[in-house]
């Protein structure tokens, strides 16, 4: 019945392009102008001491002259040009930006990446081990998901201030950023694996794996693993979107990256000081890159979804 | 000549996908008249249930009639817009859908569905279309009808559910109705009195009914006239008892051959394969490297003595409330070495959970399993049951899901070898090659994944898994209730070459009597989880004992019309 027929033996590349995966893909605009988005922004975050035009972390290149440079326009001592403009001291705005998508991004990626090993391992013994052990873990979710998670890592982020000594809050701050947004994310993904590992535990391929023989940890990790985790891929991505704006919105209440080590929250809190006095590129820049990221990486989420959901298809 | 009611000529309905033009239906040909049953037959993917959603103007996108008129008392019905096409179905052209589960909505009781439906159609008072709601249940063998109008659908069972999808096709009292696979999801005892009903109604009332169905023993007994069909073609088409009786077609004749017959047993299923669909299994290269244990001193193989399991239904913190239900109660039988055991019984009778007892997927609640006369039940860690887990094996009903679909095909069979660690090395892949080249796959097919496989093909790679650790004893839990029934001839035989080659005994759990017939040298009956009567499998179809075999004996299609071409040289 399918047309299997007629296919001569093809690379693996080329069997990769001709899937039904990448043709959704390329069939689809908004997945594809998204992903070029993304692509954009995270290359020229990863080789941003290539492409910026200055160091936004060394004091040296500093000049307090250059503060309030308008967007294109040569400065009224040093006669230099902004592409964006500067900040009140003088930084220049696009190589902050440049750089502090790097701290959102490795933010928002470890945090995603902690959520997800935490999510996963919970919801697959949560679903599989059953009984007290699946209740336990799944209060414990129900109980988290009745705080917002700002709230959840402000509190984190709160606790860890107090532990942690002072001359060490710089240094810390982008970890205990990645705890506290990893840890207020983990539930979707629990909830997810644990559903679909309910599905696929009564499924007969598990039921052959146990009849043989082979150990819970066996079959969770090899059998139903691999088979939950196409929704768990759709979640990251949405979930990539939604910790970077946690992240900046906790930086834009000061409770997240440092200003010596600025995300592009920390820059819009520091331009909103401007907002009003005239100096409204301090705050746009990073408030547009910011936009742009989270969107580009929730629209790629959504054709995921769909791209993955069989019954769509 | 009568007026025919529906008329299809020359229907072809194309599915345009990415790669390629898929001709669901090439020129099909089909008529209906009054008051006539005409069946519909094929295998999966035949095209038949397109045909029918193609009269009801149902096709799903992208797929659309191409060429073909379908005409309904001599007019026109293809090309009409939306709106013309809803004044006809349901109206005029009903349907019958294959799953009661689904085709009823959970949350109306019955009786406003049908009321909805029937002042819709006629147009009547809420009384009067009540008191015909009424009527019609009474009619489709509801009991008590004035009564269960106000219950929800999940208050009846399947096949009292399917008299309610029936009595709706017949509100609006319609000329044709087309039943699609009407009684697949039901059992035997339930599908009987269902297909009766249909046959009354058409004889009744004059309708004309077209019965798409897969299976030959529906066809027999209750079509007039029947319309064979393989992939999208017409092959075949004539009165019924013609067809059956004497195909002329190739693919008619390999089709009724590989039917299971309940009166006659035959040695092999013969290979009269149309289509390239041949396989070659190669038993004597598997039997010449297989390790045979002793044999057991008594000659039984597996004991059960007073196996029993229950089912927490609502459960309590206190012990004294939770509610049980007996799933298997106080089942005994013996397997000898190197027979067949059958257990049948209708769903719910609690035939796999023998089985998954056996299989130590559930843990017993009483009772005794002895294997070559150690008592398993007693085994309790992984460590002890290892022995026994290395010589029993197990072929699952669903080649769809008994697969890991995220594992390569060699590694989903050497999981076993690996797990007992029975192989190392090269050894391993060796035994995975032999393995696949043994049931007909060939060794490339290692390196696929399952979704690459049709249902039957998976069947076969499902019984390389269970052949790698060479058991002793085998647990097919209905292994061919989801195949075609030339695939089913297929996996039968070999089944039937392993018993007989390598010594393997066999527990063998269906609810088909003609396979089950063909297949095991004893048969248990179960009942609502008990055993009702153990007896050979000649003397048991010969003379059964129980009221309760006698029953499910008489509901079993006779299939004497069929041909016996290509049979005679197999029957015992």
């Amino acid at each position: 019945m399918s047309d299997q027929s007629a296919t001569a033996p093809q690379s693996r590349l080329a069997k990769a392009l001709d899937s039904d995966f990448v043709y959704s893909f390329r069939r689809s605009p908004v997945a594809v102008v998204s992903f070029i988005v993304v692509m954009l922004l995270v290359l020229s975050a990863v080789f941003a001491p290539l492409i910026a035009p200055y160091d936004p972390f060394d004091p040296g290149s500093l000049d307090l002259m250059n503060g309030f440079t308008a967007p294109m326009a040569p400065n009224d001592f040093t006669g230099d040009v902004f592409w964006l403009g500067t900040d009140d001291q003088g930084r220049d705005v696009f190589s902050t930006i440049l750089y502090g998508m790097r701290v959102s991004l490795f933010v928002g990626l470890a945090a995603v990446s902690f959520a997800m090993i935490l999510g996963i391992t919970l919801g697959l013994v949560a679903g599989y081990v059953g009984g007290w052990v699946e209740t336990l873990i799944m209060r414990a979710a129900d109980v988290q998901l009745t705080f917002p998670s700002i709230l959840v890592a402000m509190l984190i982020f709160g606790i860890a201030k107090g532990v942690i000594p002072i001359q060490h809050h710089d240094q810390m701050a982008i970890w205990v950023l990645i705890i506290a947004i990893g840890l207020s994310d983990w539930v979707q993904f629990a909830r997810v694996v644990r559903g679909a590992t309910l599905v696929e535990k009564d499924k007969e391929y598990v039921q052959a794996a146990r009849m043989m023989g082979r150990g819970r940890g066996i079959i969770m990790l090899r059998h139903i693993l691999p088979n939950v985790l196409s929704p768990v891929l759709v979640i990251a991505t949405i979930s990539l979107a939604l910790a970077i704006i946690a992240e900046a919105t906790l930086s834009f209440l000061g409770v997240g990256a440092p200003p010596t080590q600025p995300s592009l929250g920390t820059l819009i809190r520091i331009g909103q000081d401007f907002l009003f006095s005239g100096e409204w590129w301090i705050i746009l820049f990073p408030s547009v890159t910011l936009l742009a990221l989270a969107l580009s990486v929730n629209l790629l989420g959504d054709w995921l979804r769909d791209a993955l959901n069989p019954r769509l298809q | 000549m009568t007026e025919k009611l529906l008329d299809i000529e020359g229907l072809s309905v194309h599915f345009p996908t990415r790669r390629k033009l898929f001709v669901a239906v090439n020129k099909a040909n089909l008529a209906v008249e009054p008051g006539e049953i005409h069946g519909l037959v094929g295998e999966s993917g035949a095209g038949k249930s397109t045909i029918g959603a193609a009269v009801m103007g149902l096709l799903e996108r992208p797929g659309h009639i191409a060429e073909g008129t379908v005409s309904f008392k001599g007019e026109h019905i293809n090309g009409r817009d939306a709106d013309g096409m809803r004044a006809l179905r349901g109206a005029k052209i009903s349907m019958i859908f294959q799953d009661p589960l689904t085709s009823l909505n959970p949350l109306l009781t019955v009786g406003q569905q049908l009321v909805e439906t029937i002042q819709f159609h006629l147009k009547l008072s809420d009384a009067d279309s009540k008191k015909r709601a009424i009527e019609l249940l009474d009619r489709v063998g509801i009991p008590m009808p004035d009564e269960r109008i106000n219950q929800y659908p999940h208050q009846f069972s399947g096949g009292m559910r399917q008299r309610v999808v029936i009595a709706l096709a017949l509100c609006s009292e319609p000329d044709v109705i087309i039943a699609d696979e009407p009684t697949t999801a039901l059992d035997v005892s339930i599908q009987a009195q269902i297909l009766e009903l249909i046959k009354e109604l058409a004889r009744e009332r004059q309708t004309g009914v077209v019965l798409i169905t897969h299976d030959m023993g529906v066809i027999a007994d209750t079509t007039d006239k029947v319309t064979v069909m393989y992939q999208g073609e017409v092959v075949e088409s004539g009165s019924t008892e013609q067809v059956l009786g004497a195909p002329a077609h190739e693919y008619t004749k390999s089709l009724i051959a590989a039917v299971p017959r309940p009166t006659l047993k035959v040695h092999r299923f013969p290979q009269l394969s149309y289509g390239g669909r041949q396989i070659a299994f190669h038993i004597d290269d598997l039997a010449r490297n297989w390790d045979r244990p002793e044999p057991t001193k008594s000659g039984t193989l597996l004991k059960v003595e007073g196996l029993t399991k229950t089912f927490l239904q609502s459960g309590s913190i206190i012990p004294s409330r939770r509610k049980f239900f007996t799933a298997v109660d106080k089942v005994s039988f013996d397997i000898r070495e190197g027979e067949v055991f059958g257990i049948v019984g209708e769903s719910g009778s609690g035939k796999s959970t023998v089985a998954r007892m056996i299989a130590t997927l559930y843990q017993t609640n009483g009772g005794k399993i002895f294997f070559d006369e150690d008592e398993i039940t007693q085994l309790k860690t992984a460590k002890d049951l290892e022995s026994y887990r290395r010589q029993i094996q197990m072929i699952f009903q669903d080649p769809f899901s008994s697969l890991n679909p995220r594992m390569r095909v060699d590694e989903i069979i050497a999981e076993p070898v690996k797990h007992h660690k029975l192989l190392e090395g090269a050894a391993i892949q060796h035994r995975v090659d032999e393995l696949l080249e043994r049931v007909g796959l060939g060794s490339e097919a290692g390196r696929k994944y399952p979704h690459e496989f049709s249902g039957g093909q998976r069947q076969r790679i499902s019984i390389a898994r269970a052949l790698a650790t060479q058991p002793r004893f085998l647990i097919c839990d209905e292994p061919t209730s989801a195949l075609d029934v030339s695939i089913q001839a297929q996996i039968l035989n070999i089944l039937k070459d392993l018993q007989e080659h390598l010594g393997l005994t066999m527990l063998f759990i269906s609810h088909d009597l003609p396979v089950v017939r063909q297949m095991c040298d004893r048969v248990g009956v179960m009942r609502q989880g008990q055993m009702v009567e153990v007896a050979d499998t000649e003397t048991l179809f010969a003379a059964p004992k129980e009221s309760y075999t006698r029953e499910l004996l008489s509901l079993m299609p006779k299939l004497e019309g069929l041909s016996t071409e290509g049979l005679q040289d197999e029957i015992i």
